[in-house]
């Protein structure tokens, strides 16, 4: 049984960690470079945000490494470099996790499409490879692969997960709403990735990104009513607004935080967030978490 | 004729390129976009006609199919793949003059973001539509739209695409470029974190969540 499985089972409900590129940015990233290369040039940096993650509270904090595939590095002329700057990734989170807090290697989509001779599925299943071998050199416990719209992109990554020596694998995937029904881009629906998710081998299934935290139930609902594997719910503060020239994300704090019941009573075990998201929102969601478990 | 016209737009609309193309299933071994076009062009339709009737008939009823959410990414990615085989056989017509697009139009995604998927799927609509465009790529900065415009003083339109919370903002700056320089062309934005609001806000002339609408508007604005 990996890590994530124990955790699970010993602590039910875990609370995840919440946006890096954001926090990034405040501290000096600028759009333009790869986000993925700061953990060999300023590792100190990225340990901050993860840090900040830690002493919010959360159980698990992910890795900088969501453009980590080497298909993904070739942008930036750093396809060679795939294997070092996921290991880093991965160290630099281990290093501020500690031995109780848990370490997943995030992974995200490639933005090729296999179907238009974008890239093929060898190119993918290398390029995620690499990078798995890299966060299980670093240290990470288990993966996450997040922003998942594919089925095909996703089965590949997942393969290439398990052949890194990873035995929990999460994978996310992002919505679109149109009405009320919820479909990924590719017309792909919750229960069909439920599906999915159990047949290729996922412990856990997930959903991330999306327009907000309100939005995530019904997704929830869905995947519950099609399987039985435990499910993460990481969503973003709301679609921002602006505001004197400044982003502002409309889902506070407290408006998430006050959203963690009904996402609880829902079925979801793992819960964090994703872009706008701070460490005051990882606060205020493990405040309700545990609030929540006295009453169980 | 009509019919096959007709047909034409069928094979658009469902992304049977040619007569290899395994979509959809149920027309495996017939004659695809291409060969009907060839044929249609070969047997003295006049090439406006099948732009209009054929090819743009068919990306219409993609660009509306995805609009209402009925068809997804990978339906368009297929049917501009059929409507790209069939425009490459008029690329001579559009040389000579006999047919025009309606406009030309620059896209790009904004500086310091490198993603594609959406700016593409613009584009197809936008082709599919008729409009000539001039695709930047990713990560392009506002220097290099201005000198795009002046490059192509025939460009009405330059459309800002952006993923990223952290780059949208950059499409402010560009946009202000624009106006400043060349006030005549209208400014269109898109992308997953936009909204009605921030478009309103950073002066933009247009934002929708789907590339259908940006369309209608480029041509009511044309």
């Amino acid at each position: 049984m990996g890590k994530l499985k124990e955790k699970l089972a010993e602590k039910k409900i875990l609370v995840s960690d919440g946006a890096w590129g954001t926090e990034l940015q405040k501290l000096g990233f600028t759009a333009g470079e790869s986000p993925e290369l700061w953990n060999l040039e300023k590792p100190e940096l990225v340990e901050n945000v993860a840090t900040g993650y830690v002493k919010a509270g959360a159980d698990i904090i992910e890795t900088n490494s969501f453009g980590g595939s080497s298909v993904k590095l070739a942008h930036y002329g750093l396809k060679e470099k795939t294997f070092e700057i996921n290991k880093a990734a991965a160290e630099i989170s281990r290093r501020a996790a500690g031995s109780e807090v848990l370490v997943m290697g995030s992974v995200g989509p490639t933005g090729k499409f296999i179907m238009m001779g974008d890239v093929t599925a060898d190119e993918l299943y290398d390029g995620f490879l690499e990078q798995a071998q890299g966060l299980k050199a670093g240290g990470a416990d288990f993966i996450i692969i997040e922003t998942f719209y594919d089925i095909t992109e996703a089965e590949i990554a997942i393969k290439a997960s398990k052949e890194a020596g990873f035995d929990d694998i999460i994978c996310s995937f992002t919505y679109d709403k149109a009405g009320d029904i919820f479909n990924t881009m590719m017309g792909i629906n919750p229960p069909e990735i439920a599906s999915f998710v159990e047949s290729t081998g996922g412990t856990v299934l997930g959903t991330n990104c999306g327009n907000g935290f309100a939005d995530m139930k019904s997704i929830v609902e869905q995947y519950k009513a099609n399987t039985n594997l435990p499910v993460l719910v990481q969503a973003n503060a709301g679609i921002p607004l602006l505001q004197n020239d400044e982003l502002v994300y409309p889902e506070t704090p407290e408006i998430v935080e006050s959203l963690v019941p009904d996402l609880l009573s829902a079925g979801v075990s793992i819960i964090g967030g994703c872009c706008g998201t701070t460490p005051e929102h990882t606060k205020r969601i493990k405040g309700a978490v545990n609030k929540l478990r006295r009453f169980v | 004729m009509k019919e096959l016209l007709q047909k034409i737009s069928y094979c658009i609309e469902f992304g049977k390129v040619d007569k290899n193309s395994p979509y959809p299933p149920d027309m495996k071994g017939e004659d695809g976009a291409y060969e009907l076009t060839r044929s249609a062009l070969g047997s003295g339709i006049p090439a406006e006609k099948v732009l209009n009737d054929a090819m743009l008939d068919g990306m219409r009823k993609v660009g509306e199919k995805f609009r209402a959410g009925k068809i997804y990414v990978p339906n368009v990615l297929i049917a501009a793949k059929a409507m790209s085989a069939a425009m490459g056989l008029l690329k001579p017509y559009f040389l000579s003059g006999e047919v025009k697009h309606k406009g030309t139009i620059v896209i790009g995604t904004v500086a310091g973001d490198l993603h594609d998927i959406g700016k593409n799927l613009v584009k197809m609509v936008f082709e599919g539509g008729g409009w000539n465009v001039i695709d930047l790529g990713v990560d392009v900065s506002g220097q290099k739209f201005l000198e795009s415009i002046s490059e192509h003083p025939e460009v009405k339109a330059v459309g800002l695409s952006a993923l990223l919370t952290t780059t949208m903002l950059n499409m402010k700056s560009i946009t202000e470029k624009i106006k400043l320089e060349a006030p005549d062309v209208k400014v269109l934005v898109g992308g997953a974190p936009l909204s009605e609001d921030f478009a309103y806000k950073i002066n933009a002339d247009f934002y929708s969540a789907n590339p259908q609408d940006a369309l209608e508007y480029l041509n009511s604005a044309s």
